[in-house]
């Protein structure tokens, strides 16, 4: 089972030419991401600045998985579980704000909610982290799966909040000064999540325990001889990870204002890895790449058809098959090619 | 009447784990043998279900229809590998998921295409749509019983084809070391894909015999393949042994909790509170036994020794 840690090219960190390159492009994106959506509002396109929340959200969720399968190299198959405990983390506490009962957590009170959903997810994290930790691979792949299915069912299984019907937010999280209520308002907060959390991953993976971290995915075993606990460097990944995208999850209930379970099956979590692969796992700004391609996708396909799954299914097939490394690995393998023969 | 009821939900789990063993055995040769993370295993259920019910429409016979549809899965496996699967196999486990999600959606579009968003029932011939009473006060459907047979028959056809025959010889050498049955001489390419076909005519059998009773629909595969990974993850991944008695378990356990957990519940709390976790409890049960088992278990409960 050798095969099972993805052999990719060491992290951009190490390069200083690819680190330029790839910070040029981020900062481009993070621009265009700053300037389109208020334009696109102010010009009376406001469909398009949802389009945008929730790209920026699917970003949020796309960079926090890319920690524990980029950078860990461990393939986590359920995180669409920790945005569902966010969202509900929203839907539960403003239910019983409006309906009664569970006065402990009964609230519309913004803080709440997000404490309720980084701990939550945090949690959860920690229990089937310390548990899918123990195996690697294939197993890894579908205990995650399964941890995250559990999810589902337990959702899908309290009728008091909908069930399988899901549940309407009436009242998005209360904070103080802000309100969520303005689209231009929630947006620049997902915006500006986005970037503190780029910002901070950024300064993670070239710390000590970033090193560590993918150390541990290149060569595990030598890591352990030269005396490094890498199971606990990947569990707290796995809960940074888990809580990133638990947060990812308190955004996208305040932003759509309907939960449901659907938003947890394991398909949603094989989306959000199609971003990450597709964008490119190694590089800090590959997911938000992936995220936008997704979202262009979905949007170009679904106009010219229904079945817009069929086409996206095979470009997904096609790109495992003739594009490994994604789209910044096709693009950095062009300009390395041009590297060496300059040097 | 307690005992009774018991009995008749003791079949009923039986007959969800012959289901998930048809299920998981695909899984576990494919794993076992190309090393390969087939995550459309269900998508070929939902096949299977599928061709079933057209045939049993358009030829009247749902006897006939299972004969004819089993050929035409197991050729669709044959077709996949060829064409998506094998150039898969030089791949990590990450680029099988990501290919094979890709499949997924492609198969269920295709079905949505082909058979229209709605579920198909299959009619059951009279014969079989009866029911017999096994004891005193233990009515069961002749269908659930015929299920029961054809699964472990399916299973003991499968532990003869691989223990006793040639072509089983050549797996268990395969799954111990390909490369070597390779430098020997035999035909590892034909054999990954006889092997597939064989995954995919086991899973779209459990397909056609759950089809005449939750019809089929798009979508079906998805949610049985995850607990089929419990299954086989509890058994150890790999291990045919592990995969059949772990799919009993979980087939009964799951279903044992869906009847009985309330029950359970209401002995140690109030009625009111029993009636809101049972369900949340008992449509968790397995994952939480998979968590238990890998707790102290990483490697699953039988784990294959060659591996």
């Amino acid at each position: 089972m050798a095969d099972t840690t993805m052999q990719q090219d060491p992290p951009p960190a190490t390069t200083r030419r690819r680190l330029s390159w790839t910070g040029l492009f981020s900062l481009l994106i993070f621009l265009a991401l700053a300037i389109l959506p208020p334009v696109a509002f102010y010009s009376g396109h406001p469909f398009w600045l949802d389009i945008f929340t929730r790209l920026v959200i699917l970003a949020i969720a796309a960079v926090g998985l890319n920690l524990i399968l980029g950078y860990g190299g461990l393939v986590s198959f359920g995180h669409a579980a920790y945005i569902g405990l966010g969202a509900y983390a929203v839907g539960v506490p403003a239910y019983h704000a409006t309906y009664g009962g569970f006065d402990l957590i009964a609230s519309y009170n913004g803080f709440v909610h997000l404490g309720l959903a980084l701990l939550v997810s945090a949690v959860f994290a920690l229990i089937t982290g310390a548990i899918c930790l123990r195996t690697r691979g294939v197993n890894f792949i579908m205990i995650t799966m399964a941890f995250g299915q559990m999810i589902f069912y337990a959702i899908v299984s309290l009728e008091t909040y909908g069930g399988d019907d899901g549940l309407t937010i009436d009242v998005r999280s209360e904070f103080p000064l802000i309100s969520l209520d303005n689209p231009l308002t929630l947006y620049t907060v997902c915006y500006t999540s986005l970037a503190i959390i780029v910002f901070l991953l950024y300064r993670l993976s070239n710390s000590r325990f970033g090193l560590t971290l993918q150390g541990a995915r290149s060569n595990e075993e030598r890591m352990r001889a030269i005396g490094v606990n890498t199971y606990h460097y990947q569990l707290i990944a796995f809960v940074i990870s888990g809580v990133i995208c638990g947060y990812a999850g308190f955004l996208l209930g305040n932003f759509t204002t309907f939960i449901s379970p659907e938003m947890i099956d394991w398909t949603r979590s094989g989306e959000i890895m199609f971003m990450v692969i597709l964008g490119g796992a190694t590089f800090l700004c590959g997911p938000i790449i992936g995220a936008i391609l997704f979202i262009v996708l979905e949007h170009l396909l679904s106009e010219i058809t229904v079945y817009w799954h069929l086409p996206f299914g095979l470009l997904l097939i096609f790109s495992v098959l003739f594009l490994p490394g994604g789209i910044i690995g096709a693009v950095s393998r062009i300009g390395g090619k041009k590297g060496q023969r300059n040097g | 009447m307690e005992s009774s009821l018991l009995l008749i939900q003791l079949l009923n789990g039986l007959q969800l784990g012959i289901l998930l063993f048809l299920l998981s055995a695909g899984l576990t040769l494919t794993f076992g043998i190309m090393d390969f993370v087939n995550l459309a295993h269900g998508s070929l259920y939902m096949l299977g279900a599928f061709l079933c019910a057209s045939l049993t429409l358009y030829s009247g016979s749902f006897v006939l229809a299972v004969l004819l549809a089993l050929p035409l899965t197991a050729l669709a496996g044959f077709a996949l590998e060829k064409i998506v699967v094998r150039h898969l196999y030089e791949r990590n486990h990450l680029d099988h998921v990501l290919a094979t999600f890709g499949l997924i959606l492609c198969l269920d579009t295709l079905a949505h295409l082909i058979w229209g968003p709605a579920g198909i029932a299959i009619p059951l011939p009279d014969t079989l749509n009866g029911q017999v009473e096994l004891l005193t006060g233990v009515v069961v459907p002749t269908f659930r019983l015929l299920i029961i047979g054809t699964g472990l028959l399916a299973a003991l056809g499968l532990y003869l084809l691989v223990n006793h025959t040639r072509i089983g010889m050549l797996i268990r050498a395969g799954a111990s070391n390909r490369t070597m049955v390779g430098a020997l001489g035999v035909d590892i390419s034909t054999l990954f894909s006889g092997v597939f076909a064989l995954g995919a005519a086991l899973a779209g059998l459990a397909g056609m015999l759950v089809a005449p009773i939750a019809e089929a629909s798009i979508g079906m595969g998805n949610d049985i393949i995850i607990t089929t990974f419990v299954v086989i993850i509890i058994g150890g991944i790999g291990s045919m042994k592990g995969a059949f008695l772990a799919a009993l378990l979980i087939g009964l356990i799951d279903t044992l909790g869906r009847s009985f957990l309330d029950d359970l519940f209401k002995l140690l709390m109030s009625t009111e509170a029993a009636e809101t976790a049972a369900p949340a409890v008992s449509a968790m049960l397995v994952y939480l036994l998979m968590a238990a088992v890998l707790a102290v278990r990483p490697q699953g409960l039988f784990p294959p020794l060659s591996r």
